[in-house]
């Protein structure tokens, strides 16, 4: 499968530069090694490429469908899900007691990040249900662990997640399904939900819906959002699935990409049947949800930056192999044509790949770390940075999910090209992903969403707490780099962007107390890509960093060439990338607002 | 029952194997290693005889210290124990049947279980060397193995189609890719893998001299396969199968 994950690339970011290692000193970690951590992700590049890689051309061009009485998807999907779950991928984060390995999240979002890489759309089913067993495991009284999170983990149930409504997608105030309280933690549901990721399929014997209603009479709205456990099946005596619970199939959604993924619009309780087990308390809802969206989010990022990053491999090797034209000194027609890499331009497009999905992998593997840190603090164990920890992971994520669903989106469009009308060909898997990946700037929340997450609350939260906490990080890295002489200039540069970075901020967040909160908020977007492009910059520098370091010491020339090539891509990001943080900072500073004050009758 | 099964860390088949200029052997620079996989088939099977019969799986391998790695994948896979022979040196397959003839007199199995060749030299060589030396029974290239009374009868794949053969135990047996589906390292594996005993020895604790026998005199690569070529049809095909070919 070396043609779809570096391995070489994912061991350098998780040992190297993140030191995964180092969470086995804290008790909770204790009972790994690097040789475990290896072996799971060995375990996971192995199922990954005999069950995962293998039919996702064929899953693409055979969607699920609906033959009329059930959902019918290739026979290949169930057997790598089981493959999947026999491994013991979905109990590896869980604690031993439940079963668990206590894996590190870092060391998941690597396994996760291979399975993505390999079949998305196949993948999503088990993560999904990985995803609602998590949120299961911290919000579910005992006694609903054992119903539906038990069956869960054993891969019998499999889960999703119901927030969506057909006239409520970003705006979840505005959901309409109700839930009406019939005693014993019990309620009837009644709606529509739409886009449901895995609403309905026989891949397993039962599904455990997550729905997210409202209770009459409840505060208005997101404070009156509660969520809700909704079987497809309620469950008989022994626990086994036994009668429907009133969950109908209204149709299937038919997509650009993920198209193996089955989406579905559900109508629960139209013969007023369906009941729903209350998650915590009343009202709650939509604060429990989010817990488990923090990792979704960073979840969806990842899964961006592996389809751009399955797709910088697959045009690399292409690159290396077509051969075309000539190099411009070589005036000679009879001489051989050279491979396209040879090609700057080639070469253009293959860095900005690389920049972008390597860059973007180290900040989801990061975000992974601090989510390890906070488990750790949360253990009991001590760690200077407990609450650093928490607020840098609040402002990251909608970065670490935005970011590379526009940039490692951007790079898929560059491998088609870097293909030229191969790569527009469905013969080779590069369109494909490209269509895959475009979900991913939508679902999840809208990167619109996101950037103004990200300036509205994240950036302001706490006094502006969470980017000082940032910029203190970058600052630390700037100083290591600043050590070593052929890394200063590159640490100077990010130290100015920067600064950049926070006198825009400074200007946007004097309009906001000044009341201008529409001006405020609304070039969000360009917010977002500046500072992302601040903190993939400053993911590259740590990689410049062990990379520079790694050189001075004794390495064979393979190596040599892997890190040379980190260093360069490093200057790529720097020179090609960085220098746009100026540009928009002063944009942002202008406030402008050609955009507020366009009238929607103009157009 | 106790069941010995080997493993060989060998390079990854899936990359290419590149020769040293000065064509002593080939290059091991950025190379990428794995376990055997006929060995996946013999580990696999060792462990489904244990399932079915009981008694313990006891790994061995001879190589490198890296070669931990390949036989914690195994114990992962559920071997119960793992024995390394370390040794850097490039050993002939004469040399490998004598040390586990040594490890075979300690640990005296009812059965050994052995990949039918390794990927990377693809000798097919030490299984049947082995039963020599210990002048035990042998049934190659399983593809179906039943264990019985102290015999196993054993499926085989021969050229031109199949054989049973029934042998007395103690004996060896070596795998073809036929005979199962090798089982993932899981999880839980892994971690059990981590506490599962690994004794290390050398060839000199067992008093083996490896000094090949056998001679390599350089290493070459096979001749570059030229383009194929479209024939116009199917008598075209003959005729340049008779007279340029000139097989048939
Ligand atoms: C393939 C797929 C799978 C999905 N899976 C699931 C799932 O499993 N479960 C689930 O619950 N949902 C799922 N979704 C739904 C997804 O989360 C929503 O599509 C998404 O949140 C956007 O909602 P919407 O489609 O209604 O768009 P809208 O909310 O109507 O947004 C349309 C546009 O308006 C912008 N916009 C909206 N509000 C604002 C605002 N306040 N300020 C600025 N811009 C705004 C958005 O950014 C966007 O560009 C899935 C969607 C898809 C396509």
């Amino acid at each position: 499968m070396s043609d779809i994950i570096s391995r070489k690339d994912l061991d350098f970011l998780l040992f190297d530069c993140l030191d995964v290692e180092k969470l086995t000193e804290h008790e909770y970690f204790n009972g790994h090694n690097r040789e475990t951590f290896e072996a799971v992700i060995d375990t996971a590049i192995r199922i990954a490429r005999e069950k995962f890689e293998p039919h996702a051309a064929k899953l693409d061009h055979d969607p699920p469908r609906f033959d009329g009485t059930q959902v019918q998807i290739i026979e290949e999907v169930a057997e790598a899900v089981d493959a999947f779950v026999e491994a013991g991928f979905l109990r590896a984060v869980f604690d031993v007691e439940q079963g668990g390995m206590q894996l590190p999240y870092s060391v998941a979002q690597a396994f996760m990040a291979v399975f993505y890489a390999a079949n998305c759309s196949t993948a999503g089913y088990p993560l999904l249900t990985l995803a609602a067993a998590n949120l299961l495991d911290t919000h579910a009284t005992e006694d609903q662990k054992r119903l539906f999170l038990e069956p869960m983990l054993e891969g019998r149930f499999f889960g999703t997640m119901c927030l969506s409504e057909p006239q409520a997608g970003s705006s979840l105030t505005d959901i309409t399904t109700v839930a009406e309280p019939i005693g014993d933690g019990r309620y009837k549901i009644r709606g529509n939900k739409m886009w449901i990721s895995g609403g309905e399929h026989e891949l397993s014997e039962n599904i455990v819906h997550l729905v997210l209603a409202k209770i009459p009479g409840g505060p208005a709205g997101v404070k009156g959002i509660s969520l809700f456990i909704v079987p497809r099946y309620r469950l008989g005596e022994s626990g086994k699935s036994a009668e429907s619970n009133d969950v109908e199939l209204i149709g299937l959604n038919h997509k650009m990409g993920f198209r193996g993924t089955v989406n579905t619009a559900l109508n629960f309780g139209e013969n007023d049947d369906c009941v729903g087990w209350l998650v915590g308390e009343e009202h709650y809802g939509l604060r429990y949800m989010f817990h488990m969206m923090n990792e979704a989010r960073v979840g969806v990022g990842l899964g961006a930056t592996m389809l751009g990053h399955a797709g910088f491999q697959h045009s690399l090797k292409y690159a290396r192999d077509r051969r075309q034209g000539r190099s411009i000194t070589d005036k000679n027609p009879a001489s051989e044509p050279v491979a396209i890499i040879e090609h700057a331009d080639v070469r253009r497009m293959l860095l900005a790949q690389k920049a972008a999905t390597e860059g973007a992998l180290m900040l989801g593997l990061y975000c992974a770390r601090l989510i390890d840190e906070s488990v750790v603090v949360e253990a009991g164990g001590d760690l200077e940075s407990g609450e650093e920890t928490g607020l840098l992971l609040e402002l990251l994520t909608p970065i670490a999910k935005a970011w590379p669903s526009e940039f490692c989106l951007e790079a898929n469009k560059l491998a088609i090209q870097v293909m030229g009308g191969y790569g527009y060909s469905s013969e080779y898997p590069v369109e494909r992903l490209y269509r895959d990946n475009r979900l991913n700037a939508i679902h999840e929340g809208t990167n619109g969403i996101q950037a103004l997450d990200l300036l509205g609350r994240k950036v302001t939260m706490k006094n502006g707490a969470a980017l000082q906490a940032l910029l203190g990080r970058v600052n630390a890295t700037i100083a290591e780099a600043k050590e070593r002489p052929e890394l200063v200039e590159t640490a100077k540069s990010l130290e100015v962007a920067c600064g950049q970075a926070a006198s825009a901020t400074m200007a946007l967040t004097a309009a906001a107390m000044e009341g201008k909160v529409d001006l405020f908020l609304a070039n969000a977007s360009v917010y977002l890509e500046m500072l992302g492009h601040v903190v993939i910059a400053w993911m590259w520098l740590m990689q410049a960093v062990v990379a520079h370091d790694q050189l001075a010491g004794d390495v064979d020339e393979e190596r040599e060439a892997f890190l040379r090539g980190k260093l360069q891509a490093c200057q790529y990001f720097f020179r090609w990338e960085l220098p746009k943080v100026k540009r928009q900072s002063e944009f942002l500073g202008t406030l402008d607002d050609t955009t507020l004050s366009m009238k929607a009758e103009w157009f | 029952m106790k069941i010995l099964t080997t493993v060989k860390r060998v390079t990854d088949p899936d990359m290419k194997v590149r020769i040293q200029p000065d064509q002593s052997g080939i290059v091991t620079e950025g190379v990428e290693y794995k376990m055997n996989s006929f060995d996946e088939y013999g580990v696999e099977e060792a462990i489904t005889l244990k399932e079915a019969h009981g008694g313990e799986v006891v790994v061995v391998s001879i190589g490198p210290g890296a070669a931990t790695k390949e036989l914690r994948t195994a114990m992962a896979m559920g071997a119960d124990r793992a024995i390394l022979v370390e040794t850097d040196a490039d050993l002939d397959s004469d040399a490998v049947a004598r040390v586990l003839a040594e490890v075979v007199g300690r640990e005296e199995p009812d059965v050994i279980i052995m990949g039918k060749q390794a990927v990377d030299s693809d000798r097919s060589q030490t299984p049947q060397i082995l039963g020599s030396y210990l002048n035990w029974p042998q049934a190659t290239f399983a593809y179906k193995v039943e264990i019985e009374d102290g015999w196993a009868v054993v499926g085989r794949e021969v050229d031109g189609g199949t054989a049973t053969k029934r042998i007395k135990l103690p004996g060896i047996i070596s795998a073809d890719l036929r005979l199962n589906e090798p089982r993932y390292a899981s999880l839980p594996g892994i971690m059990k893998a981590k506490r599962k005993p690994l004794e290390t020895l050398t060839p000199d604790d067992l008093g083996v001299d490896i000094a090949p026998k056998v001679k390599v005199l350089n290493y070459e690569a096979p001749e570059e396969r030229g383009a194929g070529e479209m024939v116009d049809d199917v008598d075209d095909l003959i005729n340049r199968l008779k007279d340029e070919a000139r097989v048939i």
